[in-house]
Parts: C-alpha cells; sequence; structure tokens
C-alpha cells in the first residue's frame, strides 16, 4: 500500500505528520516510536520543502509474513546536497534550520538511505521495522 | 491559519498548545507572546505542550527562541507537560533545550515561574 502527499509550502509538514502518523497507529506501532517515526517525517518533509523547492512524500506500508514496517520516501528536484557527509554530520545547515535534520532523522529510523546529486535533486529514504 | 489563544492569569501568560502546529503558527505565537509581554505587563510565560505529540527541531528552536525574547523582555518562561515519547524522541534526534526551564505540568510549572520570579525580584 502506498499513498503520496504533496510538499509544498510549509503548512503540507502537518498533513505529512498527520498521515505518517495515522499510518503508523494503524500498523500497531507503540508511542514511542510513533513519536519517533512522525518527528523524523516532520523533519525530512522540512528539508524537502526548504532546501529542496519542494516535491513529495512517499508513504509505504510493508506487511509480509516476516516483516512489518513503515517506508518514507521524500524526493525533491532541488539543487541537492554538495557534500553528504557533512550534510550527515549534523550542526551543518544551510537555510535557517539546526542542521539536525538528516542526522536526527537518521538516529530515529532503523533504516536509512539517501541519493543526492547537484543539480539534479535529493531523495530520502527512511524505514521503521516493527519489534 | 491557526492562532494561539494567550490568557492572561495573574502576572503569568498561559498558553495551552491544542493542535499541531505549523511553522507560521509557531512565528506568530513567538510574535503575540512579545507584544503579550509588554502590554499586558507580564512576568512569566508558561507553555504547556501536553497535548503535543511531537516536537521537531523547528518547535524546539522556536521554544528555545520564546525563552530568549521573554527574558530580553524582563519575563521568565517555562514549558510544562511535555509527554515522556516526545523527551525521549527529542534528545535521540539530538535536541537538548538546554536554554528552556521545564516542568512536570502545569501546576509545577507556576510553583516554578513564581520562584523564577521572586529570585529575579530579588537580585
Amino acid at each position: 500500500m502506498t499513498e503520496l502527499i504533496d510538499l509544498r509550502h510549509v503548512e503540507d509538514i502537518v498533513k505529512a505528520r498527520s498521515t505518517v502518523r495515522d499510518h503508523s497507529q494503524k500498523l500497531g506501532f507503540g508511542l514511542v516510536d510513533q513519536t519517533r517515526i512522525v518527528t523524523a517525517a516532520s523533519e525530512l518533509a522540512r528539508n524537502t520543502i526548504e532546501h529542496g523547492g519542494g516535491g513529495f512524500l512517499q508513504i509505504m506500508i510493508i506487511d509480509n509474513m516476516n516483516k512489518v514496517g513503515i517506508n518514507l520516501v521524500f524526493e525533491d528536484r532541488g539543487k541537492g546536497i554538495d557534500n553528504i557527509e557533512l550534510a550527515l554530520s549534523g550542526g551543518y545547515s544551510t537555510g535557517s534550520g539546526l542542521g539536525l535534520g538528516l542526522k536526527g532523522s537518521k538516529q530515529l529510523m532503523h533504516d536509512f538511505e539517501i541519493n543526492s546529486k547537484h543539480g539534479t535533486g535529493t531523495r530520502v529514504s527512511v524505514t521503521r521495522w516493527k519489534p | 491559519m491557526d492562532r494561539i489563544p494567550i490568557l492572561k492569569v495573574g502576572n503569568i501568560l498561559l498558553v495551552s498548545i491544542r493542535v499541531d502546529m505549523d511553522d507560521i503558527t509557531v512565528q506568530n505565537l513567538h510574535d503575540d507572546l512579545c507584544e503579550d509581554i509588554v502590554k499586558k505587563r507580564a512576568q512569566g510565560v508558561l507553555i504547556d505542550i501536553s497535548s503535543l505529540d511531537m516536537v521537531d527541531s523547528y518547535i524546539g528552536h522556536m521554544l528555545g527562541t520564546i525563552a530568549s525574547t521573554s527574558s530580553i523582555l524582563g519575563a521568565v518562561t517555562v514549558v510544562a507537560g511535555m509527554r515522556p515519547a516526545v523527551a525521549l524522541t527529542m534528545v535521540e534526534l539530538g535536541l537538548t533545550l538546554k536554554n528552556v526551564k521545564t516542568a512536570l505540568n502545569i501546576e509545577l510549572g507556576i510553583v516554578e515561574i513564581n520562584n523564577l520570579i521572586q529570585v529575579q525580584g530579588a537580585t
């Protein structure tokens, strides 16, 4: 099951949060895990809008025989990240944020994958699995 | 766009956040609080976040900004009622809210604010 959410204006972050919250709840994640997933979604959605110039979020529910989880993909066609390692080190920011977004979301989720090329945009995929 | 109501109880401004705030709502809250501190001669600001089910880096950053601005205007700020899951997630995210005073609930928040005002008045 997948759902797409447009991320254009800062108001869309609230919509992203509430949709991700609903899905995590339905999947039966515990309260702390729900909070982790929603917080990561909020950070990454803000990155997509503020640094990527807008894009979308794809929410995918993974539910097969042995694993249940939620996968969030944030994609934009912005200017990309020049130095991913630096951006992931935290405390580094090109915008108004604190630079915690990428590093923090990585902490909050189990799987974290980032692809970014200068001039072609950024794609971040994060997954949290049910214990 | 939501506007968070600000109540005045004695010399304290009381804010209870009961909606999922977008960035503009948070910014407006900051601006409204600054205006009210001066207009209503408030000495303390109590922000109840017991209904908030997450605090991301932006909201955390703004809580710090509100505390700093209020302090410059002569008012102390206490953030009350943070849920345990929110506190846990904030620390994992790397947010510590170092410069923000916190309390377990509104009641203890008011006690803390009155203590802080007294200390401020004594110095």
